[in-house]
């Protein structure tokens, strides 16, 4: 195991330093003149020669690249090529925002999801079955905005349930109020997700209901329902974790578009900002750290599926 | 010479198998709504012109926001535009989008896949490590630096940047289907017939992983239908002031504070519905695939 895990993070090192590549490439070599788009396109070629040897863009590609990598690591994200500011200070906030509502989402869509898988299984072929599994990835494949829409005109304008912005008022922010704030937001992001966790589950609870120890449960007089939580839950639940961990691209994909319609100051939002400003330096920076987190959850993910099942470790330190 | 007749049976057996599989697909309620609401979508987007009751811009300042009436079936938006001319109109764009990048990214990802899949060795594992790490980004997250990139949001540059993005994930899928069906005799005996190699991978090769190749073109083609739908939202997918269904919504969703909702929900179900009808057809080939 020990070896596994050590290849395993070794291999997420390489793909951190590949993304790094992808996205410094991405911003340098498409065409769009980064100075020009900073300083507007009438910029004086004097101002723009300044704003490049002041920011490196006249060092050749590569040496840029590894100051980016060499000052990154440590520990120095940069500063913002629009407000000037450190993009470590500017990130900071928005990135804990979003993790509070990435972690109130994943409350809400990790029970849900999982008992729907678990209603679909012992339903199997029967119609709460075909409902739950085709309804919830058609859920899927509809836009986590046009839910947002949806949800807002439903709960936040026809019947007033819930507040149509994510961020309670000044001075209202305590703690229930906060997470009561998040709700709506955390079912945008559930419809969107609740169908592959669901499915997951499902198969992995199909499975464990057609295997011996499940027969044994029954003839030993459990009824199906408490066999299913005494024996099956324990076996189909970590493979669902795992494919949780798996999800969160999708996840952090989504927070771009809800934060933006209820008005939540998170990453999303702060990216979108650093897009619509053009400021690359944050905007470098942000999607590199995404890919970081994502990266991260991708590995604590096959971790955990080799701990399940130790063929899958076999196969990579091979 | 004794190939030939072989061959001739394998193809009237697979016309067969084709028949049968679209009878089961025939039956399947679900693909039939999926293909229906698609072929209306796909209708509009090219006769739009002339099912749409009025022109795209058409401004009626004496009936601004009102609410959908026999003159204006979905009412109109706060310019006092036909919110159902708009929305059929606005399916052109989406539909023509969502169809290019998918097919790009199909065109680049199978022939990825299949020369990974093929030669394996340093290509294969540097690709293989380049598409993780594609992966990695959110798709919605990688366009918009990329489009950030590039200073300027365009249908074309959309396109291909969406397919450049779904290029990995249809590497993979091929990649994994020619590896398998490169063990086959097949693919030993054209190598025998000092068959050339692209002749190998695209005659021999390419028919046997259509299945699977076919499944993630309709799916893929959900996610492009979603990709292109937020990216237009965020202001980023189509020039400004396209009258596309993504950039409708964001154009008027503040209305529904006021009640208006019209100008918004219309086009938000017309993107439910058109990504909705993609994944039930990817649903009923996957069922009739067996895969």
């Amino acid at each position: 195991m020990l070896r596994f895990t050590l290849k395993r993070i070794g291999l997420s090192f390489v793909t951190l330093f590949l993304v790094a590549l992808i996205v410094f490439f991405m911003t340098h070599i498409l065409p769009g003149d980064l100075a020009r788009q900073t300083l507007g396109r009438d910029a004086l070629e004097e101002s723009v020669k300044q704003f490049n040897i002041k920011n490196g863009f006249d060092k050749p590609l590569l040496t840029q690249f590894f100051i980016w990598i060499t000052n990154l690591l440590q520990g120095d994200l940069g500063v913002s090529l629009r407000y000037g500011n450190s993009v470590s200070e500017l990130l900071a906030k928005p990135a804990i925002k979003s993790a509070q509502l990435a972690i109130v989402s994943l409350f809400i869509i990790v029970p849900i999801s999982v008992f729907g898988g678990v209603i679909a299984a012992m339903r199997r072929g029967k119609f709460t079955d075909r409902l739950i599994t085709i309804g919830g990835l058609s859920a899927a494949v509809i836009p986590e905005f046009v839910w947002s829409v949806i949800l807002i005109l439903a709960f936040g304008v026809s019947f007033r349930i819930f507040p149509v912005s994510a961020f309670p008022a000044a001075g209202t922010g305590t703690f229930f109020n906060s997470i009561y704030h998040l709700i709506m937001p955390s079912t945008a992001l559930l419809l969107v997700l609740f169908g592959y966790i669901s499915r997951i589950t499902r198969a992995g609870v199909v499975e464990a209901l057609e295997s011996d120890y499940m027969r044994t449960a029954v003839l030993k007089g459990h009824s199906r329902g408490s066999a299913v939580l005494r024996h099956v839950l324990r076996n189909a639940l970590l493979p669902t974790i795992a494919v949780i961990a798996s999800q969160i691209p999708y996840l952090v994909g989504g927070l771009v578009a809800v934060e933006l319609v209820f008005a939540y100051p998170g990453f999303g939002t702060l990216l979108l900002g650093a897009v619509n400003a053009r400021d690359f330096s944050v905007l470098q920076t942000a999607v590199l750290l995404t890919g970081a987190v994502i990266i991260f959850f991708q590995l604590i993910a096959d971790l955990l599926f080799a701990v399940l099942n130790p063929r899958i470790r076999q196969r990579v330190t091979e | 010479m004794t190939a030939t007749p072989t061959a001739k049976t394998d193809a009237a057996t697979q016309k067969t198998i084709f028949r049968e599989r679209l009878a089961v697909l025939r039956k399947n309620k679900t693909f039939v709504i999926g293909v229906a609401v698609l072929v209306f979508w796909i209708l509009c987007a090219i006769f739009g012109k002339w099912i749409a009751r009025y022109e795209i811009n058409q401004m009626d300042f004496k009936a601004t926001r009102s609410a959908p009436s026999g003159k204006y079936w979905f009412g109109t938006d706060s310019l006092g535009q036909d919110v159902f001319s708009r929305v059929i109109i606005g399916s052109r764009l989406i539909v023509i989008m969502a169809f290019s990048a998918t097919a790009l990214g199909t065109l680049v990802g199978t022939s990825l896949g299949l020369v990974a899949g093929y030669f394996k060795g340093w290509f294969d594992t540097i690709l293989m490590r380049f598409l993780e790490a594609i992966s990695a980004i959110p798709v919605i997250i990688i366009a918009l630096l990329a489009i950030a990139a590039v200073g300027r949001s365009s249908t074309i540059i959309t396109i291909l940047i969406i397919g450049f993005i779904f290029s990995p994930n249809i590497a993979r899928t091929v990649r994994a289907a020619v590896l398998g069906e490169a063990e086959f005799e097949y693919v030993a005996a054209a190598k025998l017939r000092t068959e050339r190699t692209p002749h190998i991978l695209f005659r021999e090769i390419l028919p046997n992983v259509l299945p699977p190749l076919i499944v993630e073109f309709t799916v893929r083609l959900g996610y492009a239908i979603f990709a292109v739908a937020t990216l237009s939202f965020l202001g980023a997918g189509v020039e400004a002031g396209s009258p596309d269904w993504g950039t409708q919504v964001a154009e008027t969703w503040s209305l529904i504070f006021g009640n208006t909702w019209w100008p918004t929900l219309f086009p938000a179900l017309a993107i439910a519905s058109l990504a909705v009808s993609v994944n039930l057809i990817s649903d009923g080939l996957l069922e009739v695939f067996e895969l």
